[in-house]
């Protein structure tokens, strides 16, 4: 709670109205910034000295729950102090660009990579954005959920009397 | 294959014409100990560039993940790092219990603190070794891995697997260990640090090995940071960085460890860390086992522990969860959890967004090695290429890891 407020008290003072959500979810503040402004989250976070979250320990993308937009999600550390922050954000999906943050840790490339791969994240600025786990070949984004893990049109394999 | 690249000078005079021919290394070949293509353009012996392909043995564990029940997830973990997959059990265990809020008695944690660090012990057996038989000593390998051998009897005994274990259940344990599991771990820990003592006086004072491994693939620590490096890899830059120390998840708090750390970041050094951290895992197994308190096996979760078979013969209520639990039928908590365990190779994360469903909604593993392996063509820049065969296996990239 005591990271929240300070965390969000210097992101309001240098990016007023760009924070749209501040958050404690179980041990890990959370803050959605908008698209546009979260590579500057990222440079100011990173670059500040008493905050200084110099580590990238994840990247990832995810998609909402109406399928109607991506987000991308940020873990930061800071190992001397031992703070943790989770930065999201969230673009439609028919328009899924990003800005990179390869040039602020090089670990970003492979994990922007895979990003895309799976969910058709395009990373503004990325140097090498291919695919890098599946096929080049592949013509969709997996992990979307619009793409079901098993063909549902299956009539042999009933799930209703178990409430599904 | 090969082609010619000409360097000009700013008129146009040309200074130097050399040709780099192109070496395949991989996805299949015995030196790099699993699916690893690396296209080098090498100058002579040295590797000029390298270019890796990843994703051979891709599972779409993801995806997988977003169809099953939180316990039959467990199953993919071990498929992550298998070498030390009751970290990956536990890591994802600990996930579902931080959403679910339980509370896990601190007999079953002292029991999974066991656990985990013969695992990791395994692990760096089979990284160390095989950092000898890359620089040529055999030896020590052939000897050393009858221990590994000896943890999967533990690990067959508790749980029946000896490789992707599947160890232990969302809560804590099934069962108490028998006293056959209990016997062999006490012959294991009084005869083991004879055997490490002896692989240690092979190779950690040998002068070929030292010649060898000294100054190869080094990496300092401000690249490592930036690369994202955890665990072994991490500390043998000189960063201390534990997630038992830093963030103590089932009771590390408890005990008392020392981070070994090196200073180069070479193969040395993460040889030696590996080393030093299989003594500290040693002497945290003696110490869980000698203040091992009393109390249940597991945590009071009837949602997802299975009820004990003599009620579900005779009690409705029992029968009912038995048959819930088993058909994946009950519901988590809505929420998002971030959780990790110092896996073998460091920081091993889980990233669980649930809708309230009864599969995760998204779940995401952080995966030490996917993030790490991207440095490898910086760090074998312009080095021999045996050189780049010793600072992969020291590095320990796991293909199941890093292709999930």
């Amino acid at each position: 709670m005591e990271l929240l407020n300070k965390v969000n008290e210097k992101l309001k003072e240098h990016f007023h109205g760009d924070i749209e959500s501040a958050e404690l979810l179980y041990d890990y503040p959370v803050f959605t910034i908008q698209k546009d402004r979260i590579h500057d989250v990222l440079k100011f976070l990173k670059d500040d000295e008493e905050l200084n979250f110099h580590f990238l320990t994840d990247l990832c993308g995810m998609q909402t729950a109406d399928e109607k937009q991506l987000g991308v999600i940020y873990h930061l550390h800071n190992m001397p102090k031992n703070y943790r922050i989770r930065l999201k954000t969230f673009f439609d999906i028919n328009k899924p660009e990003v800005a990179t943050a390869t040039d602020l840790w090089p670990a970003a490339n492979w994990m922007e990579r895979e990003t895309y791969d799976f969910f058709g994240v395009r990373f503004k600025g990325h140097p090498n954005l291919k695919r890098i786990l599946n096929v080049d070949e592949m013509d969709i984004f997996p992990l979307r959920k619009e793409y079901p893990l098993e063909d549902q049109s299956r009539t042999d394999k009933k799930d209703e009397m178990f409430g599904r | 294959m090969s082609k010619k690249e000409t360097t000009y000078s700013v008129n146009q005079e040309v200074i130097e014409e050399k040709e780099y021919s192109t070496l395949n290394l991989g996805p299949t070949h015995p030196a790099t100990h699993g699916i690893f293509q690396n296209v080098l353009k090498m100058d002579g012996e040295i590797i000029h560039e390298a270019t890796p392909t990843i994703g051979y043995i891709h599972r779409a564990f993801e995806k997988l993940a977003e169809r099953r029940p939180y316990a039959q997830i467990t199953p993919i973990t071990d498929r992550l790092n298998y070498c030390s997959s009751p970290i990956n059990n536990m890591g994802w265990y600990m996930t579902v219990e931080k959403l679910l809020g339980a509370k896990i008695p601190k007999r079953a944690e002292y029991h999974r603190v066991i656990i985990m660090e013969l695992s990791r012990i395994a692990d760096h057996i089979i990284c160390n070794s095989v950092i000898g038989v890359d620089t040529g000593a055999m030896t020590g390998f052939l000897y050393i891995f009858q221990w590994r051998e000896k943890i999967y009897e533990i690990f067959e005994e508790i749980c029946g697997a000896r490789l992707t274990t599947n160890i232990g259940r969302i809560g804590g344990f099934d069962q108490e260990w028998s006293k056959k599991a209990w016997d062999l771990i006490d012959t294991f820990l009084k005869e083991y640090p004879k055997g490490l003592q002896e692989f240690a006086n092979l190779l950690e004072r040998n002068k070929i090995f030292m010649d060898r491994t000294i100054n190869c693939g080094p990496i300092s620590a401000e690249m490592a940071l930036s690369y994202s490096f955890v665990g072994p890899n991490l500390r043998a830059a000189g960063v201390d960085y534990d997630v038992r120390v830093m963030n103590p998840y089932s009771s590390y708090e408890d005990f008392t460890f020392t981070v070994p750390v090196g200073t180069q970041g070479d193969t040395y050094d993460r040889f030696m860390v590996r080393q030093h951290e299989m003594w500290q895992s040693l002497s945290i197994i003696e110490q869980a086992i000698k203040k091992m308190p009393e109390g249940a096996m597991h945590a009071d979760l009837p949602d997802f522990f299975l009820p004990p078979k003599e009620q579900v013969y005779n009690n409705m209520e029992a029968l009912i969860y038995h048959f819930k639990i088993v058909m994946g039928e009950t519901d988590i908590p809505k929420g998002e959890v971030y959780h990790c365990v110092e896996g073998g190779n460091g920081e091993l994360g889980f990233y669980l967004i649930s809708d309230g469903g009864r599969t995760p909604f998204r779940l995401h593993f952080r995966r030490p090695c996917f993030i790490y392996y991207q440095a490898y063509p910086e760090m074998i820049k312009g080095i021999m290429l045996s050189d780049a065969i010793l600072t992969m296996s020291s590095m320990n990239v796991i293909a199941g890891e890093l292709d999930a």
